[in-house]
């Protein structure tokens, strides 16, 4: 197959893990206390996510080169 | 494991709806991360139609995809809301020992169909399961495993779509036609247009969704509750309030008697019936896993394709078990600690323990997350059967017996009008589930007297070469009819109306539970189509020559080598370090 599947997942999660961080800085910090024990979950997660999607799409890169 | 029938569960006692019931507010940022990974899957199926050529390439993948894909495929494929929300319920009602759906459930039947089964599959070049068995034994076997198996996928997918359709209607509150139609035409356009491969990467996206969705929901589940010893403390003193004690931390060691464990069953209904007879059925016969095996580049990834999916499969209850475990804690820790909304019978409705959760810790933002996870786990468990659907009919019912002349060009637009008259009538289902309940009781049912002799029919057929195509289809209608008499024979408790749950013929014995029930109505089955199986290819003549069952059965295919690969592209290797692992897994939470 010419597509390679780690191209539209790392695109995916940058994409998400991107959202979510920006929400994470920007919204108002009552939903952390609210829901997830005060930890803003957002951001922290959602960098996990950011770097995941990351390096999913240099390995499909990477794979590309070789 | 496969169990539809939690799904059932949860289908039929999840709220009708209503402003009262609405779990979850989703904010735009929600919205935007559904929307977008909407867009993915389509996207995904768009690119993927440029490279489809023939209906190899449709069906199978053209046989071109990498191990590990094949393997997240495998996992994704069964990865339904089934598992997420069903296991999470499991997790609730009977604590760790619903581990053993992995530990002795999945895991030994993912190694045994890597190492000694795929090479019969991938090896004899069938295109399907239904078609290994008409080169196997011959044509009535196959018709039969073909016209059982597509029309069991299609109520599958139904039972999927309803199930959806009723949980986002519960907890957003979103219209249930609005729903059915919506994640129809999603799966329809990324089949119809990509085929397989198409669902297998949104089956790997999925898989990756799921995890890191549900990572921090157990993260902050496990740390509300006071981490792995406040939840052992708290599930302590819940299971002594059952009286039970230490029966919801332990995974065997309450498992000597029916009584004294919350399944209800006991060592050996447990191990024969769902360790081997039920499992090695699903996991060794079933195409919509199976399937995705066969999509592999070569013999060696085909192999191990089931084999490394068991790698992540093992570490699953953690991701899909504990949330239900974090929720007994969070109830028995009392006040406020969560909202878990009751059946129409007054108990808790523990299937609504993932939405619950999510209200409960997941701020907006990671609401949008978890519910895409959620979403794309009913949905991938639709496609896994509306690919299985679309191939079997194509290539066992219409190329074979409807139109045996048809081009390759004709078998790709058969496999996309299935793919549309499929999800039509699953829609079909998901309504009928919507008017008759017990049509879809009915139909599990039906489901398990078919599936549970399965598993004997195939091991003679790959393991003794002597068993004829008479035997294994005759064997297969024993097996089905042991099925039947003993549930017509036996009752899951005491009380229980005689009927659809059993004792219809006339009540022989009364079990502890509906699952112990289960486990041993499949050695029943297995142990009916067994011996049918043997005595009647005995009586019979051996339909096939030894030529004929060369790369067919075991004592006639020359063993795969794999002497100077390295150990991790060793099917067997890797096999034995799975296994060890689960034993590790099942003594350290004995």
């Amino acid at each position: 197959m010419n597509l390679d599947v780690r191209l539209p997942m790392g695109l995916l999660f940058v994409i998400i893990g991107t959202i979510l961080l920006v929400h994470g800085f920007t919204a108002d910090p009552a939903i952390f206390a609210n829901h997830s024990l005060g930890i803003n979950i957002n951001t922290s997660w959602g960098g996990v996510i950011l770097a995941f999607g990351a390096v999913m799409l240099f390995l499909s890169k990477k794979k590309k080169q070789d | 494991m496969h169990l539809p029938n939690l799904v059932l569960a949860a289908a039929n006692t999840a709220p009708a709806g209503g402003a009262s019931s609405i779990l979850l507010k989703l904010a735009s940022v929600d919205y935007a991360i559904l929307a977008i990974y909407f867009a993915f899957v389509i996207g995904i199926g768009w690119v993927l139609r440029r490279y489809l050529k023939t209906s190899s390439d449709y069906f199978e993948s053209g046989r071109s995809l990498p191990a590990w894909i094949c393997a997240l495929g495998f996992i994704g494929a069964n990865l339904g809301a089934q598992e997420v929300m069903g296991m999470a319920a499991s997790g609730a009602k009977y604590g760790i020992s619903t581990s053993h759906f992995y530990w002795i459930g999945a895991i030994p039947a993912m190694v045994f169909v890597g190492i000694f089964m795929m090479p019969f599959y991938y090896g004899s070049k069938a295109r399907s399961v239904p078609e290994y068995l008409k080169l196997r034994f011959d044509e009535k076997t196959r018709t039969f495993n073909a016209l059982t198996f597509a029309v069991m996928t299609v109520f599958s997918s139904g039972i999927s779509m309803h199930a959806l359709a009723l949980l986002l209607n519960a907890i957003l509150g979103w219209n249930y036609w609005a729903c059915i139609t919506f994640s129809g035409i999603i799966v329809l356009i990324y089949i119809y247009t990509g085929g397989l491969t198409s669902a297998i990467y949104n089956e790997v996206i999925q898989f990756f969704l799921i995890v890191l969705g549900f990572t921090p929901l157990v993260f902050l589940g496990l740390k509300d509750v006071g981490g792995w010893d406040g939840l052992m403390t708290k599930l302590g003193l819940y299971s002594n309030a059952q009286g039970m004690p230490g029966a919801w931390s332990h995974s065997w060691a309450h498992m000597g008697t029916a009584a004294g464990n919350p399944m209800g069953v006991e060592w050996f209904g447990l191990a024969m019936g769902l360790g081997f007879v039920l499992s090695f059925g699903y996991w060794c016969t079933d195409f919509l896993v199976i399937q995705r095996a066969m999509a592999a580049k070569d013999m060696n990834s085909a192999r191990r394709t089931p084999i490394i999916a068991a790698i992540p499969k093992m570490l699953f209850p953690a991701l899909v078990i504990l949330p239900g475990m974090i929720a007994i804690a969070l109830i028995q820790q009392g006040g406020d600690s969560i909202h878990l909304p009751t059946t129409p019978g007054g108990e808790t409705d523990f299937n609504m323990v993932v939405p619950a959760l999510l209200a409960k810790y997941f701020p907006t933002g990671m609401l949008g997350l978890g519910l895409t996870a959620l979403m794309a786990s009913f949905m991938s468990g639709m496609a896994g059967n509306v690919t299985a659907f679309n191939t079997v009919w194509t290539y066992d019912l219409y190329h074979n017996h409807i139109n045996p002349k048809a081009s390759d060009a004709d078998l790709v637009r058969m496999g996309r009008i299935t793919t549309v008259v499929g999800l039509i009538i699953s829609a079909g289902c998901a309504y009928a589930a919507t008017k008759f309940n017990n049509i879809m009781d009915m139909l599990q049912l039906v489901f398990g007297f078919v599936n549970a002799p399965l598993f004997a029919a195939f091991l003679l057929g790959m393991f003794w070469r002597r068993s004829t195509g008479h035997g294994a289809f005759y064997g297969l209608l024993t097996g089905t009819l042991s099925a039947m008499i003993f549930h017509g024979l036996t009752l899951p408790a005491i009380g229980t109306a005689t009927g659809i749950k059993g004792g219809w013929i006339s009540v022989q014995h009364t079990f502890t539970s509906s699952m112990a029930q289960n486990f041993w109505m499949a050695i029943f089955a297995f142990t009916g189509c067994f011996i049918a199986t043997i005595v009647i290819s005995l009586a019979t003549k051996a339909n096939k020559t030894d030529d004929e069952l060369r790369g067919l059965v075991y004592s006639l295919t020359p063993k795969a080598k794999d002497e100077g690969a390295p150990w991790y592209s060793r099917p067997a290797t890797l096999g034995a370090i799975v296994l060890a692992g689960a034993v590790i897994l099942n003594v350290i939470f004995w």
